[in-house]
């Protein structure tokens, strides 16, 4: 390659971990000034050959080499001394300290080693958040205040502020809205100009397009393809990604849809401070049905499921399963009247990591095993695999903790407890955050199987490849109301994208069912 | 070169297994050891009687330690329980010696079995308090409990004034002169306190592996959250480990006094430390979501051999208490890498899987 500044490079990098290969002899080129960008299915080896770069995983075998030095880092503060700079998935922040603190945790600036220099803390934060277009951020402010995009700006300018020649930046856009991703691509254009090195990391494969300059796909542990992005399509990287044809969406014939089984009416949720979250919201969904729900980030979707899932006690409205009205307070009553929710965040809301799989699974059914108070193991452990076996979860043991299995495995298990209670609506929030693209397809199958057995599933997105084509119906929301409705199958992407837009939903509002007062 | 890591990677699965069946041992093992040790070092260590006085000493800690595995396992902690012991103490001490004084001129009496339900009932009750502290008005376990061992403990020092209520040897007319059996009395050759352990043991086992309540105890202690997300009532469950504890510690409090056939309002102290020390040995993690009865119960028994064995063995009191501390870090210490050599072995497993 005619490169003209490469500034890292790995060759016949292998990384073994106990009984696994997770780097398979690759070969990589990291461009200076440019952004190279990575791809392949989770645990494919991205995470872990950048775990490298960064100093925070040696080289099994294999050498690296920096500028043209040998180097072989001890830790990451190695790493970063000789200017690599990575920003993990998950924020590593401190919400009760202010910003300049933060960028600066670690290596304050002092007087004497004793005496933290406020002043030149703050100025340089300053600087830094100027030159990262957020000026507007006071260095004062808990970082706790601020929204996810401006605190990965923050993660960013932590980097930055140490010089970092090169920047890791590892799905830097799945808690983005689309504003805030322009800013950064405008961001990362800037450090790029500046001869940063910046390596990319994403699932959203229309972005890698975009701001790629080189890339290199991953499938296994081994580089499938590595090229400059010139004539790049998103066939190719789905191809040497899955090494096959491409799994597409499955989209079966529309069968009948059922009676309806799921409707809320007028739900509100108050925000502190004025104004509302969620705003006047009915929806319903029919049995065999999927209702797409669509809306940026701070739409107020996820608030909606909280709401009927009863975690917000000041949110008001009525709530029906097959025409009942619920009136239970607690999530059993309502698991009981038959919802049952899937959380966007599996970690937190979704699984109790430390305990097995066989007991994640079953968490919301003991009923079912219980006689007065004494509880049937026998039938538990069947009864958990036989879901093991129904969504083909990949386990060794079910007795495994649930956190020894990869994201796609964990989100099924997440997704077999709520099957187990036996559900009529299931809410399903971002069902294919975190997880790789073949498991992403298999979850969509899962999906279109429940609902020819009559289900009704309400999914929450902010993808808009999977709300068109996994919906029988969608409804787009905005500022906490609902913009518009559509049927999946006559609309454009554009019109999705305009009824999301905030602040124009006066001119939409035609297109609102408005709520029967 | 792919069959050097295929075939190197199974041999350490394999060492790693044993090890780890090994690690996860480890509190028998002490407690086999520490046996030991004492059979040859200490004279008259292996007698009968002996077996009979320590296996006392060990049911009252182990008793406190039940009740505070299941609070740790939900993530919190109790400190009240010394305090609820004294107390509880000397509100048997009380109904034996005055009874209650209804105010007519006319003092209500009672017999051993309802003084018994008061008392529990009393334990019950500051453990509901607890609860509701923690789960209604949001206290964090540590203060509220730490709260509540001041206010029971200065509880039981108002009650008689700082005295110890003695004698309470009952009265025949009002069919509590049998008070003493509690912590005297034997059955088939085993004294009562222990039959009580080995209920009660039996019953929070059961609990903990066969019964919703115990799932979601686990599950609580694991996240929050995500179990209340799932349906689980997370305050109840709150609650009722802590009335479970303020239980055991009224039984505590029912023998020591029985025992002594007197109650001082001093009982107790620092009882909490022990129960705490004795769950940690035994394997529960102070993060919550892990413990087993079983690991608990065994590990109030090398905690209790290993302070009346010292005691046997004449070694200064103040070197029991250093060595009953580096027992206990050392505990934790091959707990860590216990979990580590477990993540790793199921990582193996897993990976195993996706090859």
């Amino acid at each position: 390659m005619d490169a003209p500044d490469v500034g890292l490079t790995i060759r016949g990098g292998t990384k073994l971990y106990p009984g696994t290969v997770a780097l398979n002899n690759v070969d990589f080129d990291l461009h200076m000034g440019a952004v190279n960008v990575l791809v392949g299915e989770n645990g494919a080896g991205k995470s872990t050959m950048m775990k490298i770069v960064a100093g925070v995983e040696p080289l099994t075998e294999g050498r690296m080499e920096l500028f043209g030095k040998p180097v072989d880092f001890r830790d990451k503060n190695e790493a970063a001394r000789n200017g690599i700079g990575i920003v993990f998935q998950e924020l590593n922040l401190f919400p009760n300290m202010s910003v300049a603190e933060n960028i600066f945790v670690g290596r304050e600036i002092t007087r004497h080693g004793v005496d933290i220099d406020l002043d030149a803390q703050r100025a340089a934060t300053r600087k830094v958040l100027e030159r990262l277009e957020h000026g507007g951020i006071d260095p004062d402010t808990p970082v706790g205040d601020l929204r996810i995009g401006q605190q990965q700006i923050i993660e960013i300018a932590k980097s930055l502020i140490e010089d970092a020649r090169i920047l890791i930046l590892d799905e830097p856009t799945s808690a983005l809205s689309a504003a805030e991703v322009e800013i950064l691509f405008r961001v990362i254009k800037d450090l790029k100009a500046d001869g940063v090195g910046i390596v990319y990391i994403s699932h959203r494969l229309e972005e890698l397009v975009r701001i790629g300059d080189y890339i290199t796909v991953l499938r296994d542990g081994a580089v499938t393809g590595a090229r400059s992005m010139e004539g790049v399509d998103l066939g190719w990287i789905v191809q040497n990604m899955i090494g096959g044809a491409s799994k597409d969406f499955p989209k079966t014939d529309v069968l009948e849809f059922g009676p309806e089984v799921f409707r809320v009416e007028d739900l509100v949720l108050p925000r502190m401070g004025g104004g509302f979250t969620v705003d006047h919201v009915s929806l319903s969904v029919r049995s065999g049905e999927i209702l797409g729900v669509y809306g940026l980030m701070g739409a107020g979707r996820s608030e909606i499921f909280e709401c009927v899932m009863a975690q917000h006690p000041l949110a008001k409205g009525r709530i029906f399963v097959e025409g009942k009205e619920i009136r239970e307070k607690t999530v059993a009553g309502r698991i009981a009247r038959g919802i049952a929710l899937i959380p966007e965040n599996r970690k937190r809301d979704g699984l109790v990591e430390i305990l097995s799989i066989r007991e994640n699974i079953t968490l919301s059914s003991l009923k079912d095993f219980t006689k007065i108070f004494h509880m049937n193991l026998a039938a538990e452990i069947q009864a958990a695999k036989d879901f093991v076996k129904e969504l083909s979860i990949k386990i060794a043991s079910l007795e495994n903790p649930v956190s020894s299995l990869s994201g796609g495995n964990q989100q099924k298990v997440v997704v077999s407890k709520a099957l187990m209670t036996r559900p009529k609506v299931l809410l399903m929030d971002e069902p294919s955050r975190g997880i790789d693209i073949g498991a992403k397809a298999e979850m969509f199958r899962t999906m279109r199987k429940l609902t020819a057995d009559g289900l009704g599933i309400v999914f929450v997105t902010s993808d808009l490849d999977e709300v068109r084509a996994l919906s029988d119906r969608i409804a787009v929301m905005a500022d906490g109301r609902i913009t518009a409705e559509f049927d999946a199958s006559d609309v454009t992407s554009e019109q999705i994208v305009a009824a999301s837009t905030p602040g124009k939903t006066t001119e939409d509002q035609s297109n609102v069912k408005e709520p029967a007062a | 070169m792919t069959n050097a890591t295929a075939s190197q990677p199974a041999k350490d699965t394999g060492s790693s297994a044993f090890l780890l069946v090994l690690l996860k041992a480890r509190t028998f093992i002490a407690l086999i050891l520490v046996f030991a040790f004492f059979a040859f070092a200490a004279p008259n260590f292996l007698s009968a009687s002996n077996m009979v006085i320590m296996s006392k000493h060990v049911a009252l800690n182990a008793f406190l330690a039940i009740g505070m595995t299941f609070v740790i396992i939900t993530g919190g902690i109790d400190l009240s329980v010394g305090s609820i012991v004294g107390l509880c103490g000397m509100v048997a001490g009380w109904l034996i010696l005055n009874g209650i004084d209804i105010g007519l001129g006319w003092t209500m009496q009672f017999n051993t079995i309802e003084i018994c339900l008061i008392v529990i009932l009393v334990g019950l009750f500051i453990g509901l308090i607890n609860g509701l502290l923690i789960t209604k008005l949001n206290v964090a376990p540590f203060i509220a409990t730490l709260g509540m061992l001041y206010v029971a403990r200065g509880a039981a020092l108002l009650s008689s004034d700082g005295r110890t209520f003695p004698n309470l040897n009952g009265n025949p007319e009002y069919g509590n002169d049998t008070f003493y059996l509690i912590g005297a009395g034997n059955l088939f050759g085993i004294p009562i306190s222990i039959w009580m352990l080995i209920a009660v043991g039996l019953g929070a086992a059961y609990v903990a592996k066969r019964t919703p309540l115990g799932r979601h105890i686990y599950a609580v202690g694991g996240n929050e959250k995500g179990a209340g997300l799932s349906g689980v009532q997370v305050d109840r469950v709150k609650i009722a480990v802590y009335v479970f504890s303020g239980f055991c510690a009224a039984l505590v409090g029912l023998i020591i006094s029985s025992q002594l056939v007197a109650s001082h309002p001093a009982t107790g102290n620092t009882f909490e430390l022990n129960a705490i020390a004795a769950a940690v040995l035994g394997g529960t993690s102070m993060s919550g979501g892990r413990g087993k009865i079983a690991g608990t119960i065994i590990g109030a028994f090398v905690i209790g051999i290993l302070s009346d064995g010292l005691v046997m063995m004449g070694v200064s009191a103040f070197w029991q208490t250093v060595i009953k501390g580096l027992v206990i870090i050392a505990a934790v210490v091959v707990d860590q890498a216990q979990q580590k050599l477990q993540a790793r072995v199921v990582l193996q497993q897993q990976a195993a899987l996706n090859k």
